[in-house]
C-alpha cells in the first residue's frame, strides 16, 4: 500500500516537474519571440522613422537633439507640393519625369519580354537558346559596370539629357528578367492550346494577343511591378544621363540637395517620403501577385 | 532540378516525341517563321545596341595596359580594393546568414508573424535613395538621430560615424544589410515553403527537431538555393553604387570607395573615363568566373527559386 502511494507521489512530482519544465521552455520561447520581434521592428523602422521625424520638423528645428517632433508641422510637405522652396521649383516636373520613365520601362520590358518569350518558348524559333543565353548574360552583368561606355555611346548618339537614353538602359536591364520569368511561367500552359488555335487558322499575332497574353496575366503583373520598382530605385544612369533641372528625375534632384552646403533636411525628407509612396503602395498592393514571380534579383542593383 | 522535358520524354515513345518536336520546328511555315523572327528581332536589337555594344566599347576603352599601371599606383585604388573585398565578404555573408535564420523564424504560424513580416519588408519596399539619404543624416555626428538616441539613453556623446574610414565603411555595410536582408529572406522563405510537408513531418517523427532538423533537413534541401542566392547577391553587390554614394559618399577623403563608385569618380569627377573603365575592369577576374558559374546554375535550376 505505502509503496504504491510513494510511487504515485513520486510520479506525480516528476510529472509536475516535467510540466513546469515545459512551461518554462514555452515561457522562454515566448520571451525570445517577443524580444526578437521588438528588435526587428526597431531595426526595420529606425531609418524610416528618422525620415518621418525630420520631415515633420519646422525648418530651424532640424539641428536639435530631440528624438520625436516637438511641434509636428506639415510645412515641409506643403513646401514640396507647392514647389515653395527654391530647390524644389521643378518638383512636379521631376516627379512626372520619374513617372514617365517608370511607365515606359514597364511597358517596353513587358512588350519585348513577352514577344521574345513567345517566339522562343511557344513558336520555338530556331536558335532561340542563343537569345535566352544573351538575356541571362545581361542579367548577371552588374549594370553600373557598363555606365561609362553607355554614357559615351549616348553622347555619340546625341541622346544626352534625353529621357529615352535612360529608358533604353533600364529596358535592356529589365527585359532579361522578364524573358526569364515568362518562359518559366509559360511552361505551365500546355502547348496544345496554341496548336489547336493554329489548326483553327489563327495567325501568330492573333495567338499572341488573344491566347498568350491573357493566359500570362499573372506573370505580366509580377514582372510589371518588378520593372517599375527597378526604374524607381535606379539612380546612376539617371544621374549620368539627365543633367538639366527640367529633365532630371526626383532621385537626381534629391542627390543635388545632398551635395549643397545648406541642405534643407526637412524638405529633403518630405521629398523622399513623397517619392517613396508610389512604390510602397504598389508593392503592398501586388505583394501576393509578385510572390508568383518573386524569383531571383527582385531589384537589380 | 529535374528537367520537365525529360520527364515528359520518359512517358512517351522516344521516336514519336522526336518526330513530333521536329515536325513542330519544321512546322513553322514560311509566314509563321517570318513572324517568329519579327518577334525576336526587337529584343536582339536592344541587346546589341545597349548591352553588347557598350561591353565591346568598354573593353576597347580599358584595353591599354598603361592605364593599369596608372591605376595600381593610385593609393585610392588600393584602399578601394580592400573596401570592395570587405564589403563583399561581410555584406554578402552576414546578410545571407541572417536571411537564412530569419526565414526560419517567419515560418512560424500565427497572425503576428505575418504582420511582422509586412513591417520587416519595409526597408526593401521604400526606394533606395530615400532610405540611404535618411541613414546618411541619421549618422551625422552632431545632429543625427542615432547619436541623439545614444545621448538620451546613455548620456555619452556618440562618435561621428562618417568621419572615420572604418566606421564609415561599417555604416555602409550595415546599411546594405538593412536594405537587402528582407528581400533574400523572402526568397529563402519561399524556398523553405517549397520543402514538402511530409519530409518535415517524417523527420520530426524520427526525432529531427530544432537544431537537428535544421542541420539534417533544412540545410541540405536549401543548400543549392542558398548558393545561387549568395552568388547572385555577390555580383549585385559588386555593382552596387547607391549605398556607398549616399551613406558615406566615398568619404572621408575618398577612403571608402568601392570599385563601382571609384570607376564613376575617375570617369566623371577627375574626367578620366578610361581610368574609370580600367578600375571597373580590374574586377573582371572575379566577375567572369562568377558569371560562368551562375549562368550554368541558373540555366539548369528550376528558377522558381
Amino acid at each position: 500500500m505505502s509503496t504504491i502511494t510513494a510511487e504515485a507521489r513520486l510520479s506525480s512530482r516528476s510529472v509536475a516537474r516535467a510540466s513546469s519544465a515545459v512551461r518554462r521552455r514555452r515561457y522562454l520561447n515566448r520571451l525570445g519571440t517577443a524580444v526578437l520581434s521588438v528588435a526587428l521592428v526597431v531595426w526595420s523602422l529606425a531609418p524610416i522613422y528618422n525620415m518621418v521625424l525630420i520631415s515633420l520638423e519646422p525648418e530651424g528645428d532640424v539641428f536639435t537633439d530631440h528624438i520625436w517632433p516637438r511641434v509636428p508641422s506639415v510645412e515641409s510637405f506643403w513646401g514640396v507640393l507647392t514647389q515653395g522652396h527654391w530647390y524644389l521649383e521643378h518638383f512636379w516636373r521631376q516627379f512626372a519625369n520619374s513617372l514617365f520613365i517608370g511607365a515606359m520601362v514597364t511597358f517596353f520590358a513587358l512588350l519585348l519580354g513577352s514577344l521574345t518569350s513567345f517566339a522562343i518558348g511557344r513558336m520555338r524559333v530556331r536558335h532561340g537558346w542563343l537569345v535566352s543565353n544573351a538575356a541571362l548574360l545581361t542579367y548577371v552583368i552588374p549594370a553600373s559596370f557598363l555606365a561609362i561606355p553607355f554614357y559615351r555611346i549616348m553622347q555619340n548618339y546625341g541622346l544626352a539629357n534625353n529621357p529615352w537614353s535612360v529608358i533604353a538602359a533600364l529596358v535592356s536591364f529589365a527585359t532579361p528578367y522578364a524573358i526569364f520569368v515568362f518562359q518559366e511561367y509559360g511552361r505551365s500552359i500546355p502547348i496544345e492550346v496554341d496548336e489547336s488555335a493554329r489548326i483553327d487558322g489563327a495567325s501568330p499575332p492573333q495567338i499572341y494577343l488573344k491566347i498568350y497574353l491573357p493566359l500570362m496575366a499573372p506573370a505580366l503583373v509580377a514582372v510589371g511591378t518588378y520593372a517599375l520598382l527597378l526604374a524607381w530605385n535606379e539612380y546612376l544612369y539617371q544621374f549620368l544621363l539627365l543633367s538639366s533641372k527640367s529633365s532630371m528625375t526626383v532621385p537626381v534632384a534629391l542627390a543635388q540637395f545632398l551635395s549643397s552646403d545648406q541642405s534643407p533636411w526637412n524638405y529633403m525628407m518630405a521629398t523622399a517620403i513623397i517619392y517613396a509612396i508610389p512604390p510602397v503602395v504598389i508593392y503592398y498592393a501586388f505583394r501576393r501577385r509578385m510572390a508568383a514571380g518573386l524569383t531571383m534579383g527582385g531589384v537589380k542593383g | 532540378m529535374i528537367d520537365t522535358a525529360s520527364v515528359a520524354d520518359a512517358g512517351r515513345p522516344a521516336l514519336g516525341w522526336r518526330t513530333l518536336s521536329r515536325s513542330m520546328r519544321g512546322g513553322l511555315k514560311g509566314g509563321e517563321y517570318t513572324w517568329a523572327v519579327a518577334f525576336v528581332v526587337p529584343y536582339i536589337a536592344v541587346f546589341l545596341a545597349f548591352v553588347a555594344y557598350p561591353v565591346v566599347y568598354g573593353l576597347w576603352m580599358g584595353s591599354d595596359a598603361g592605364l593599369y599601371r596608372e591605376l595600381f599606383a593610385d593609393p585610392i585604388y588600393k584602399s578601394s580594393v580592400v573596401n570592395t573585398v570587405l564589403y563583399l565578404a561581410l555584406g554578402v555573408n552576414v546578410k545571407m546568414f541572417l536571411a537564412l535564420l530569419l526565414s526560419g523564424f517567419f515560418m512560424r504560424p500565427g497572425r503576428w508573424t505575418k504582420v511582422l513580416l509586412l513591417i520587416f519588408v519595409m526597408p526593401w519596399a521604400v526606394p533606395q535613395i530615400s532610405t540611404f539619404i535618411s541613414i546618411h543624416w541619421m549618422l551625422n555626428g552632431e545632429w543625427g538621430f542615432l547619436n541623439n538616441v545614444i545621448y538620451r539613453f546613455a548620456h555619452v556623446e556618440g562618435p561621428s560615424w562618417l568621419n572615420d574610414r572604418w566606421m564609415a565603411l561599417g555604416s555602409v555595410i550595415v546599411s546594405h544589410i538593412w536594405k537587402w536582408t528582407p528581400f533574400w529572406t523572402l526568397i529563402l522563405l519561399a524556398g523553405r515553403m517549397a520543402i514538402p510537408l511530409e519530409i518535415r513531418d517524417t523527420a520530426r517523427v524520427d526525432g529531427a527537431t530544432g537544431l537537428r532538423g535544421f542541420v539534417h533537413i533544412t540545410v541540405p534541401l536549401l543548400a543549392n538555393l542558398y548558393l545561387i542566392c549568395t552568388l547572385l547577391s555577390t555580383i549585385f553587390l559588386l555593382g552596387d553604387f547607391n549605398a556607398v554614394t549616399f551613406v558615406s559618399g566615398g568619404g572621408p577623403a575618398n577612403q571608402t570607395h568601392v570599385l563601382a563608385t571609384l570607376g564613376i569618380r575617375d570617369a566623371f569627377e577627375i574626367a578620366h573615363p578610361r581610368l574609370g573603365v580600367a578600375a571597373v575592369m580590374s574586377a573582371l577576374p572575379l566577375v567572369i568566373p562568377l558569371v560562368i558559374v551562375l549562368m550554368r546554375k541558373l540555366r539548369t535550376a528550376e528558377v522558381q527559386l
